[in-house]
């Protein structure tokens, strides 16, 4: 890149105020989808805030000792682990630029991920069938809500790995499908870490 | 920006994971899950109050495994930024569920005083 | 009168096709409704006529409304803040004139049950739709041009945010007409929003708004976050930021971790009124208190997101009309980030009255006097600024010195606020209404004005009317005290707030003085539009060629540019050396280049922006009215639309290097023309 001539005649010695060529900004979608997850973390505390406060208040409705399966929980617990390690797989692959592996560890984490939402499922409706519906009390509420708002967060990630998956399968491992790719791996990571504290405070606190 | 490109890029700012990383994350969280479960189904300890803060022990550990070893947070990636927002977030979220539970706690004890409460104030027990 | 609407939306009449929606939510019954319907409606297709007879709906498409260009849409959230201004202004005034009648034993003209929906709407108008998109179309038009950035980190989102705060703001007029408005205050608290005692949609429209405008709030406060933070110009390091740079990343911290908190709270009261959960309510194990402590989480906050972004504007004005360095700059950053922090430990000071124990209404009563440290430091910063400097009184510096004073006086009456055995005898009486509007106003919208004025020379190239601008301030400043001022003794008198009439007739003295500051105030904004027409009328007298508005004392990067900026903003990416970059350049003699230019990378514009946010508007709608096939359609569509965008790979584009030449060739001789070389 050859020196400008407006700025070869600038006065001597005065610092240079421009850039010939525009820096090259990393762009800022890595950082902007953490900080998105920061934000999501606060929607979580307000929802472990209210479960803290509300869940003694039973109002009559089934107690949690008597009602939820830990062994259950150990394995959708288990699922969403897995899933973890399994997108990590599917990110190295991704990094040694292998399109089938990353797809096809893809495809396992989503299957382990329906799994997980199958097990909630499962649950939530004997729950509510047994009386511990969300409007049975306070505390029920409090519980359908967190669990619930995670499982959200969990089928909404599936919807967004079956688009990766045919984004990628169509365009290829680009910039653009690796960030992306990225960004929900971040994502799900994330709601593992979310998990732990479920089923640290609300599951497993809540038998005791 | 040509993201069309047929040569293999990577994208800037993404750390980059090893194999070696996952399983050791791994393995500590298969650990740090089963003991609180065991510890929870087997009724190891008699004691409510520790057994809950142990399983909390337990899941804030493997909460710190799982974002060095699965989301490969450090103090350097985005210029320190990531670790900076965590910081502000989790000391936002202990200050908002503490806070919370403080204050409705405090105002439970005030506004719905137990029994022994409302008979300590009447004159007659004050002797 | 009353009985008529507990008739009209008691009953659950509930179809598959319209849901709760019918012609009796139409109010027919009230002629100030319907004539101000009639108004919209004229107003709307003269509006329309006009556009379509000036050929200007694609001009509006491919420009504006799909515009990801940061400046127009700073702009465009300006447009909306002043539009709702009027809305939010009209709701006082019927305040104030009703309030004026009521007082000396008379009927008045509104009924309660619409006296209660006015003020909710005003609060919840003038706060999310006023004050808010009035403060982030500053930080939207300025902090990329502060920072030496051709746009935001994420042009789409940026679109995308400011169409779902439109959306919001939709809702809640489509409230005026269809149906109602909550009745409940206006941030809402159970029990009585909840579905028991308030059974019609009022709350549903204040919910459904709010949730939708906040979602854009959020991505808005990510994105200048990720802005501020990954496109500031070479060598501009955090300690050479400007300082509405500095409090526009603060204030967006501050909405990416408290806006979250809003939504939560929300949604849990969504879900009590729709799915018979016990969050908020008295039975079952509910606790109303605890929406009140959640939802402060959030308030407090967002008074500071508010407010600091005003206190950059103040700063910028300060420095540029004194010809001086900001006093204090580190002290100025640090009481930025303090003020960030401690303005999530302070929530309690809006219900001291709930029945905490001592201990913790001493602690928050603490924390809140402790808060107003950094804030006195900052005005005494603002004071060692203009203390010898040559203080040129041009208009945002007149809105900047009644700020100091305004803000000053509403601030003590905070501290007063802040003692908690004071608040038991304040709370929630008119002292507090006269505190926050003294803040809100002497703050927020007197920034805004001194913002507007400042640079709105920037933006299109021309400055505003001088004259008309002072109508404007006087009307502003002398209506604020004429109105407010009573409002203290009123309060001290033990007037509580919300009531549409008072019984003690001896006070209607204070209430008349009031309604006539509102007057003023009235003076003021159409003051204000009259000085945007004269403007733009005598545009070729007011012409700014030099870009550099204020006589050359311009001192950071956005006066650099030309005025209106181009659409790349800086021909050539700025090297920062030092704080006040502008200043320093032309403290060197910088020359403008005038030629090697390069193609610039841009985004395109979209209108997936616009399209998804209204298809979330019409979701909100339908839930509104319990339409579910409506919901459910609409909300299925934004899930393909937005997947349908991600398959978009096509996002950006070159602006030729022949353009790039061109505009600033013309730039060049502009410049000569102006006789600056």
């Amino acid at each position: 890149m050859s020196t400008n001539n407006s700025v070869a005649e600038q006065v001597d010695n005065a610092p240079l105020f421009h850039m010939q060529k525009d820096p090259h900004n990393e762009p800022g979608t890595l950082l902007g989808f953490w900080i998105y997850l920061m934000s999501d973390c606060l929607i979580f505390a307000m929802l472990f805030a209210t479960r803290a406060v509300l869940a003694p208040n039973y109002a009559g409705s089934p107690l949690p000792k008597e009602v939820f399966d830990i062994p259950l929980i150990l394995v959708s617990t288990f699922c969403l682990l897995f899933s973890s390690i399994t997108y990590g797989f599917s990110v190295l692959q991704m990094q040694q630029n292998k399109l089938n592996g990353t797809l096809i560890w893809l495809g396992v984490t989503w299957l382990l991920g329906a799994a997980f939402i199958g097990i909630e499922l499962y649950e939530f409706n004997h729950l509510i069938h047994i009386g511990a519906s969300p409007q049975s009390s306070a505390s029920w509420s409090s519980f359908f809500a967190l669990v619930g708002t995670h499982g959200l967060h969990v089928f909404f990630g599936l919807v967004w790995m079956v688009v990766l998956i045919i984004q990628t399968k169509k365009h290829g491992l680009t910039i653009a499908n690796q960030r992306r790719l990225f960004c929900l791996s971040m994502f799900w990571h994330f709601l593992d870490l979310i998990w732990i504290a479920v089923f640290s405070l609300v599951y497993l606190a809540g038998v005791l | 920006m040509s993201s069309h490109d047929n040569t293999h890029q990577e994208v800037e700012g993404a750390p980059h994971a090893s194999f070696r990383e996952y399983m050791i994350g791994f393995g500590l969280s298969v650990i740090l899950t089963l003991i609180p479960f065991w510890l929870v189904m087997g009724e190891v300890i008699d004691h409510r109050g520790l057994t809950i803060f142990i399983v909390v022990i337990f899941g804030i550990a493997q909460m710190l495994v799982h974002m060095v070893y699965f989301l490969h947070l450090n103090a350097t990636s985005e210029d320190g930024w990531n670790i900076i927002s965590l910081a502000f977030t989790v000391m936002l979220v202990a200050i908002a569920v503490a806070g919370s539970v403080w204050v409705m706690y405090n105002l439970d004890n005030n506004m719905m005083p137990s029994m022994q409460d409302v008979m300590n104030t009447l004159p007659l027990n004050s002797n | 009168m009353s009985n008529n609407y507990e008739t009209i939306y008691a009953d659950d009449r509930w179809s598959p096709l319209f849901g709760k929606l019918s012609w009796d939510v139409i109010p027919f019954h009230e002629p100030i409704l319907i004539a101000t319907f009639l108004a919209v409606i004229i107003g709307g297709i003269a509006l329309v006529a006009f556009i379509t007879h000036k050929k200007a709906w694609g001009y509006l498409w491919t420009e504006w409304l799909t515009s990801i260009d940061h400046k127009k849409i700073g702009i465009m959230y300006m447009v909306l803040g002043l539009v709702m201004m009027i809305r939010g202004f009209a709701d006082a005034l019927l305040m104030r004139a009703h309030q004026s009648m009521t007082s000396s034993g008379g009927e008045g003209f509104l009924t309660p049950h619409h006296y209660d929906q006015i003020f909710t709407a005003h609060g919840v108008i003038m706060i999310f739709f006023v004050a808010m998109p009035f403060v982030t179309g500053l930080m939207n038009y300025v902090t990329p041009l502060q920072i030496g950035a051709r746009d935001v980190a994420f042009p789409f989102l940026n679109n995308f945010s400011f169409w779902m705060t439109v959306g919001g703001a939709i809702l809640v007029n489509v409230s005026l007409f269809i149906g109602e408005f909550g009745q409940t205050g206006w941030l809402a608290y159970p029990p009585l929003s909840g579905i028991q005692f308030s059974p019609s949609v009022g709350v549903d429209y204040y919910i459904w708004a709010l949730q939708v405008a906040g979602i854009g709030t959020t991505l808005s406060g990510i994105n200048l976050l990720v802005t501020i933070v990954k496109m500031r110009a070479p060598g501009m390091t955090y300690m050479k930021l400007p300082v509405f740079t500095w409090t526009s990343l603060a204030t967006n911290a501050l909405i990416v971790a408290s806006f979250p908190v809003l939504t939560a709270v929300l949604a849990l009261l969504t879900l009590d009124r729709y799915l018979g959960t016990h969050f908020f309510t008295n039975d079952l194990g509910g606790n109303a208190m605890l929406y009140i402590n959640l939802i402060w989480i959030w308030g407090h906050p967002e008074v500071y997101i508010l407010i600091l972004p005003l206190f950059g504007v103040f700063s910028e004005v300060v420095a540029t009309h004194c010809r001086k360095q900001i006093f204090g700059y580190d002290s100025m950053v640090y009481a930025i980030v303090v003020i960030m922090i401690l303005s999530y430990v302070v929530w309690l000071h809006h219900f001291f009255t709930m029945g905490s124990g001592a201990g913790v209404n001493a602690f928050f009563g603490i924390t809140t006097m402790i808060i107003s440290i950094p804030t006195g430091a900052k005005i005494f910063n603002w004071l060692f600024t203009m203390y010898k400097g040559r203080i040129t009184y041009e208009l945002p510096m007149m809105w900047t010195i009644a700020f100091i004073i305004t803000f000053v006086i509403g601030g003590m009456t905070g501290v007063l606020l802040a003692v908690p055995p004071a608040d038991f005898v304040l709370h929630n009486s008119l002292f507090l209404i006269a505190h926050f509007h003294n803040v809100i106003i002497g703050g927020v919208v007197f920034g805004v004005f001194a913002g507007i004025n400042f640079w709105f020379p920037k933006a299109f190239g021309y400055r505003l009317d001088s004259f008309w601008g002072k109508v404007s301030f006087w009307g502003w400043v002398i209506g604020f005290y004429v109105a407010f001022m009573p409002l203290y003794v009123l309060g001290l008198m033990g007037v509580t707030r919300r009531l549409s009439q008072f019984p003690d007739t001896t006070l209607s003295g204070y209430f008349n003085t009031a309604a006539i500051g509102s007057v003023f105030i009235t003076i003021g904004i159409i003051a204000f539009f009259i000085q945007l027409y004269v403007s733009y009328q005598t545009r070729d007298e007011l012409r700014d060629d030099n870009g550099d508005t204020w006589n050359g004392d311009g001192r950071t990067l956005e006066w650099s540019t030309s005025s209106p900026p181009p659409q790349y903003n800086f021909a050539f990416t700025p090297r920062v050396h030092t704080f006040d970059t502008w200043w320093d350049m032309k403290k060197h003699g910088y020359q403008r280049p005038t030629d090697g230019f390069n193609a610039i990378h841009m985004p395109k514009n979209t209108g997936a922006g616009i399209i998804i946010a209204m298809l979330c508007t019409i979701m909100g709608f339908a839930l509104v009215w319990q339409i579910w096939w409506l919901s459910a359609l609409s909300f299925v569509t934004v899930i393909i639309a937005s997947i349908i965008h991600t398959f978009n790979y096509d996002r950006d584009y070159y602006i030729p290097v022949e353009e790039v030449d061109a505009i600033e060739t013309k730039r060049t001789e502009q410049l000569a023309k102006g006789g600056i070389a």
